[in-house]
C-alpha cells in the first residue's frame, strides 16, 4: 500500500520535473522579451482567512511556483482578511506603482464595497488575469427525501409560510456570494429560506451532514469529500452549462452528471471569480510578466488536478477581455444586491 | 545602580490610588458611552430573527458605563484607611518612564525607518543608558539581534516585517 | 485489534531514519515558532508547506505535524519565563507558571508544563486511535446552539474566580467583549465600531492585546521595583526534571479531568484556547488547593497545559474524518492535504489507510521526540532568566513588537501593543482582573455568532438552548458552574 502511494508520488514528481523543463525551455524567450522581472519577493495578498478557497488556491500557486521554479524570487502569501477582505484590497489600492504585490480575488471584490460602503472599486487596481471560475452547487443531506431540485423547491415552498419551519440555508459570510445565490434562488422560485451565515465553507458542509441545516450552496471543493462519502447529495449546479468533468467522483456519478439548475426548472446561475489583480499605476511590462507566470502555472499537472478536484470552470482571460468581464460582472452584482437590499446605507 | 540614588523626593506620591481610580473609571465610563452610542446607530434592537448587529455591543457599552460608574462612586465615597495611598511614587514613575518613553520613541522609529534599524538602536541605547554597558557592547548585541531577526523572518520564514514609511534603510538588500 | 495492526503498520511507515530526522527537525522548528509571539503554528506550517513538496506526502505530513507539536510545546516557554504567551492557548499557563518562575521555580514550571502537554496529547492520540469513528459522529451533533452552550460553559466555569471587586471584574470582562465586537459582524456583514477607520476593520487581535497587557505591562511593573526580574535564582540542572516528576503523580485527578475537557473541546471543535481556560477554571473549583491558584500552584500549570494539548491533538480528528479544521493550524494542514491530492473526509480512513496510520503513528513518535527535546532544554530555558534585566528587557520589547506586527502585518498593532501595555500596568495596580478580559476577547465574537445563528434558526426563540438533551445538559452544567460560588457561600453561612 505504502509502496504504491510512494511510487505514484514519484511518478507525479518526475512528470512535474519533465514538464517544468519543457516549460522553462518554452518560456525562456517570452520571459526575455517581457524584460521586467521581480527584483524582490512578491507579496501575494489573500483577502480572506487561512484555510478558505482563496487561501488554498494562493498557497497552491506558491507551491507550484517553487516546485517548478517559475520565478526567481519567491511568492509570499499574506492573509489580510479584515472587513470581509476590504483590508487586503485597500492595501493593494494604496501600494500605487508597486509591482511586487499581487492580490487574488473572490466575489468579495464586488460584494464588500457594495455591502459595507468601504471606498474601493476594482478600478482602483490593475486587472491581471482570470484564473478560473468557481461553481456553486445546491447540496442536501443524502438522507433527505429530495432527489431533484424540483422536489426540494416544492418542499421548501410549502414550509416557507411559517418562519420557524422555513428551510435553513447555510453559507459562508453575510451579504456575500452564498447569500446572493440564496436570494437568487428565492427570486426564481418564489420560496423563502432562513439564511445562516458561517465562517467557512467546510463548517457549512459539516453542519449539513449533521442536519443542522436543510441545504447549502457550497462550492464543489468544499463539499466533495462528504459527497464521495455518501453523506451529501448534489441537486443542481448554478450555471448555464453542466460542469465538464466526466470522471466518476462517486461510484455512480461524475460532476458532469449533476444537472444545471435551469434544467431542473430553477433558472438561477452564478459563478465566482478567482482572479489576480495588481496595484494601480504599474507598467504594461510588469502586468505581462504576471500574465505569463499564471499561464505557466495553469500548465502544471498540480494545477490541472486541483481544477478537476474542485470542478472549476477553467476559463482564462487577461487584458481588455478580462477588464470587460469584470465590468459586466460588477454591474450584475450591483443589480443582484440592490434587489436583495444588501447595499450599504449611504 | 539607579536604586542607590533614590532621594526622599522620590518617595513622594505623584498621584494617589484614589485619584487614579477616579480617572480610570471616568475614562472607562466615556469609553462605554461611545461604544453604546456607536452601536445604537447600527440598530440595537431585537428583530424578528434575533438580535441586530448593534444589540450586544450596545448593552456591553451600557454595562461598562454602569459598572465603571459604580467603581467611580465607590472611589469618591470610600472611607477606607488606605485612601491616601500612593498609586505611584516619583522614583518609581521615573523608572517606568525611563522604559516607556524610549519604547514610544522606538515604535516611532519603527514606523519611519523599519523594524530592523530601530531594534538595533533601541537595544544599544537601552543597554548603554540603563545598563551602563560599554557602547560597543550594546551596539554589537543590537546589530546581532537585528541580523538574526532579519534572517529568521525575511529569509527563512518569509514573513515580511515593517520596512519604514519614510525610508527603508535595508533597500540595498533587495527586501 | 484491527486498529493495533494498523497502528503497528503505521509505526513501520513512520520509523524510517529519514522520517525520524524530519521529526526532530520539525519539533525544533516548532519550538522556535512557538516561542516567538505572533508567529504561530499556522504561520510556520503555511510557510514551510511549499518546501515539503519535494518529499513523499507521508514524510511531509509527519514533519508538518511535528512542527505543530513543537509549537504547542514552545508556547509555554515564554508564558512561564516572561509572562508573555507565545500562543493563545498558553495564556492560562501564565496565571501560575509566571509566579512560579518569579519564585525561582522556573525549571519546575517548565517541566510540569512540558510533561502535562505530553500527557494531554498522548491521551488524545490514544483516543484518536481507538475511537475515531465514534468521535466523528459525536462531533456532527454540534450545531450553533450546541456551540453557544459550550462557550457559555467556558465563561461560567471561569466567572466568579477573582477575589477583587465584582464591578471591576464585570468592567474588565465587558471591555474584552467590546474589543471582540470591533470589525466585521459575521451575521449581518455590517462593520461595527470601526468609526470609519480602515485599520480597525480587522478588529483587535487577541494576541496583540495579550502581548501588551501581559508582556509590556509586566516589564513596566518590574521596572518600578528596580531593574530586575525576580526569578534569577532559578536552579539550572536536569535534576529538577526528576524532582518535578516525583511530585506530579499526586495530581492525577486534575490531569485526568483536563484530558477529558481537552479531548472534548478539541473534537467539538471548540479548540485549544477555550479548553485551556475552561480546564483552569474547573481545576480551581474542584481542587482542594483552589485558593493557591494564581500564586504559583503547580496544578495551575498542569490543568491548562494538559487540556490545551489534548484539544490541539484531538482537533486533528475532525479535520481528518470530516474535513473541518478545529484550529487555524489544522486549517492550513488541511490545505496541504488537498495540495498533495489527499482529500480529508470520511473516506480518507478507507482510501489512504497507510497515510492516516502513518500520521497517527507519527503523533505518538513526534510527541515523544518533542518531550525529549524540550526537557533536555529546560536548564537552558531557565538560564535565560539569569541574563541581566537591562539586556533581556529591550530584547523582550523588540520580540513583542515583532510579534504584534506579524499577527496581521500591521504597524498600528505595535502602537496598540504599547497602549495595552500601559493599560495592563494601570489595571494591574488598580486590581482590575485581566483574565476575564482576555477570555471575553478570545471567545466574545464566537459566542455572539453562535448565539445569533441559533436565534436565526429558532426565529428569536430562546427555547432552542434547551431543545435537546445535549444542548440542554451543557447549558444546565453552565448554570451550575455560574451559581457554584453563590451556593458555596450559602453553605458556609
Amino acid at each position: 500500500m505504502l509502496l504504491k502511494s510512494l511510487s505514484v508520488f514519484k511518478k507525479g514528481a518526475l512528470f512535474g520535473a519533465v514538464s517544468s523543463i519543457g516549460l522553462a525551455m518554452g518560456a525562456a524567450p517570452t520571459a526575455m522579451a517581457a524584460g521586467w522581472e521581480p527584483t524582490k519577493p512578491v507579496e501575494f495578498v489573500i483577502p480572506a482567512g487561512t484555510g478558505g478557497g482563496a487561501d488554498q488556491m494562493a498557497r497552491l500557486i506558491q507551491g507550484i511556483v517553487v516546485k517548478h521554479n517559475l520565478m526567481k524570487q519567491s511568492l509570499i502569501p499574506v492573509n489580510k482578511s479584515g472587513g470581509a477582505g476590504a483590508e487586503g484590497f485597500l492595501a493593494v489600492k494604496d501600494a500605487k506603482g508597486d509591482p511586487h504585490k499581487i492580490v487574488i480575488t473572490l466575489s468579495n471584490l464586488f460584494t464588500t464595497p457594495l455591502a459595507t460602503g468601504v471606498p474601493f472599486n476594482w478600478k482602483d487596481m490593475t486587472p491581471v488575469a482570470m484564473l478560473a471560475l468557481d461553481q456553486f452547487v445546491l447540496w442536501v443531506n443524502a438522507e433527505s427525501p429530495y432527489k431533484t431540485a424540483k422536489d426540494y423547491i416544492a418542499a421548501a415552498k410549502s414550509a416557507a409560510a411559517d418562519p420557524p419551519k422555513r428551510f435553513k440555508m447555510g453559507g459562508t459570510g453575510s451579504k456575500q456570494e452564498d447569500q446572493i445565490v440564496t436570494v437568487g434562488l428565492e427570486k426564481a422560485t418564489g420560496s423563502k429560506f432562513t439564511y445562516l451565515p458561517f465562517k467557512g465553507g467546510g463548517a457549512v458542509a459539516v453542519q449539513l451532514v449533521g442536519k443542522h441545516i436543510e441545504s447549502s450552496v457550497n462550492n464543489p471543493i468544499e463539499a466533495v469529500a462528504q459527497w464521495r462519502a455518501g453523506k451529501l447529495r448534489p441537486l443542481c449546479v448554478f450555471d448555464d452549462t453542466r460542469m465538464p468533468y466526466k470522471t466518476k467522483v462517486t461510484s455512480s456519478m461524475a460532476w458532469n452528471d449533476i444537472p444545471t439548475c435551469t434544467e431542473s426548472g430553477v433558472p438561477t446561475d452564478y459563478v465566482m471569480l478567482r482572479g489576480i489583480f495588481m496595484p494601480p499605476g504599474v507598467t504594461q511590462e510588469q502586468v505581462s510578466f504576471y500574465v505569463d507566470l499564471f499561464k505557466k502555472v495553469r500548465e502544471t499537472p498540480e494545477w490541472k488536478k486541483f481544477m478537476e478536484d474542485g470542478a472549476f470552470n477553467q476559463s482564462f482571460m487577461s487584458g481588455k477581455e478580462f477588464a470587460a468581464w469584470v465590468e459586466k460582472t460588477e454591474g450584475l452584482h450591483r443589480n443582484l444586491m440592490k434587489e436583495a437590499g444588501f447595499l450599504a446605507k449611504k | 545602580m539607579t536604586n542607590t540614588d533614590i532621594t526622599s523626593a522620590d518617595k513622594h506620591a505623584v498621584i494617589g490610588v484614589r485619584a487614579m481610580e477616579i480617572i480610570v473609571a471616568v475614562v472607562i465610563l466615556a469609553f462605554g458611552a461611545v461604544i453604546a452610542w456607536a452601536s445604537y446607530d447600527l440598530g440595537a434592537g431585537w428583530a424578528d430573527d434575533g438580535p441586530q448587529a448593534g444589540y450586544f455591543p450596545f448593552y456591553i457599552g451600557v454595562i461598562i458605563a454602569i459598572s465603571s460608574f459604580v467603581t467611580l462612586m465607590q472611589a469618591l465615597l470610600t472611607r477606607a484607611p488606605d485612601v491616601g495611598a500612593a498609586f505611584v511614587e516619583r522614583g518609581q514613575l521615573k523608572l517606568v518612564l525611563s522604559v516607556l518613553v524610549p519604547a514610544l520613541v522606538y515604535v516611532l522609529v519603527i514606523q519611519w525607518f523599519g523594524i530592523y534599524l530601530a531594534s538595533a538602536i533601541y537595544i544599544a541605547v537601552f543597554m548603554v543608558w540603563l545598563g551602563k554597558y560599554a557602547w560597543w557592547k550594546g551596539l554589537l548585541l543590537g546589530v546581532i539581534v537585528s541580523v538574526c531577526v532579519f534572517m529568521m523572518f525575511e529569509v527563512w520564514f518569509q514573513v515580511p516585517l515593517h520596512k519604514g514609511t519614510l525610508y527603508n534603510p535595508l533597500s540595498f538588500t533587495g527586501y | 485489534m484491527e486498529e493495533i495492526n494498523a497502528l503497528f503498520h503505521g509505526f513501520s511507515v513512520a520509523m524510517t531514519p529519514f522520517n525520524l530526522m524530519l521529526m526532530f527537525v520539525g519539533v525544533t522548528l516548532g519550538v522556535v515558532i512557538g516561542v516567538l509571539p505572533g508567529l504561530g503554528g499556522a504561520n510556520g506550517i503555511a510557510i514551510l508547506l511549499p518546501l515539503t513538496f519535494t518529499m513523499p506526502p507521508t514524510s511531509a505530513i509527519i514533519m508538518l505535524s511535528c512542527i505543530y507539536w513543537g509549537a504547542l510545546f514552545g508556547g509555554a516557554i515564554t508564558s512561564i519565563l516572561f509572562n508573555i504567551p507565545g500562543e493563545p492557548w498558553s495564556v492560562a499557563t501564565t496565571f501560575d507558571g509566571y509566579p512560579m518562575a518569579q519564585q525561582g521555580r522556573a525549571g519546575e514550571a517548565l517541566t510540569t508544563a512540558f510533561t502535562s502537554s505530553f500527557v494531554g496529547a498522548f491521551v488524545a492520540v490514544v483516543m484518536i486511535t481507538f475511537l475515531a469513528p465514534l468521535v466523528a459522529k459525536f462531533a456532527l451533533k454540534f450545531g450553533p446552539p450546541e456551540f453557544f452552550s459550550v462557550y457559555f460553559l467556558t465563561f461560567c466555569s471561569f466567572i466568579g474566580m477573582g477575589k477583587g471587586s465584582p464591578w471591576k471584574t464585570l468592567t474588565a470582562m465587558m471591555l474584552g467583549f467590546s474589543l471582540a465586537a470591533v470589525g466585521m459582524d459575521t451575521v449581518t456583514g455590517q462593520l461595527r465600531l470601526t468609526f470609519g477607520l480602515s485599520e480597525l476593520m480587522r478588529g483587535f487581535d487577541f494576541l496583540v492585546a495579550v502581548i501588551g497587557l501581559f508582556g509590556i505591562g509586566e516589564i513596566l511593573l518590574s521596572m518600578e521595583e528596580g531593574l530586575s526580574f525576580s526569578g534569577r535564582s532559578a536552579r539550572i540542572n536536569l535534576k529538577v526534571v526528576i524532582e518535578t516528576w516525583k511530585k506530579l503523580p499526586q495530581y492525577w485527578m486534575t490531569s485526568l479531568r483536563s484530558c477529558l475537557i481537552g479531548c472534548w473541546m478539541g473534537i467539538t471543535p471548540g479548540g485549544a484556547t477555550p479548553a485551556s481556560f475552561m480546564s483552569y477554571g474547573v481545576a480551581k473549583r474542584m481542587s482542594a488547593n483552589g485558593a493557591q491558584f494564581g500564586k504559583g500552584h503547580i496544578e495551575g500549570v498542569i490543568a491548562p497545559e494538559t487540556a490545551a494539548h489534548a484539544a490541539g491533538t484531538s482537533a486533528l480528528l475532525p479535520m481528518l474524518s470530516l474535513g473541518i479544521p478545529g484550529s487555524p493550524t489544522a486549517a492550513v494542514l488541511l490545505g496541504g492535504l488537498l495540495i498533495w491530492g489527499l482529500q480529508p473526509g470520511p473516506l480518507l480512513f478507507v482510501e489512504k489507510k497507510e497515510f492516516v496510520w502513518g500520521l497517527i503513528a507519527s503523533m505518538y513518535l513526534g510527541n515523544i521526540a518533542g518531550l525529549i527535546i524540550v526537557l533536555t532544554c529546560v536548564p537552558l530555558f531557565a538560564a535565560i532568566l539569569r541574563i541581566p534585566f537591562s539586556i533581556i528587557a529591550p530584547l523582550i520589547i523588540v520580540i513583542c513588537a515583532i510579534g504584534a506586527f506579524s499577527v496581521h502585518n500591521a504597524m498600528l498593532d505595535i502602537w496598540f501593543m504599547l497602549l495595552f501595555g500601559v493599560i495592563g500596568y494601570v489595571f494591574k495596580k488598580l486590581d482590575y482582573p485581566m483574565a476575564p478580559m482576555v477570555l471575553a476577547l478570545v471567545l466574545g465574537d464566537r459566542a455572539e455568532d453562535s448565539f445569533r445563528q441559533s436565534m436565526l434558526i429558532s426565529q428569536g426563540n430562546l427555547n432552542v438552548f434547551f431543545a435537546n438533551g445535549l444542548v440542554g445538559s451543557i447549558m444546565a452544567l453552565g448554570l451550575v458552574m455560574l451559581f457554584w460560588p453563590l451556593v458555596n457561600k450559602l453553605r458556609e453561612k
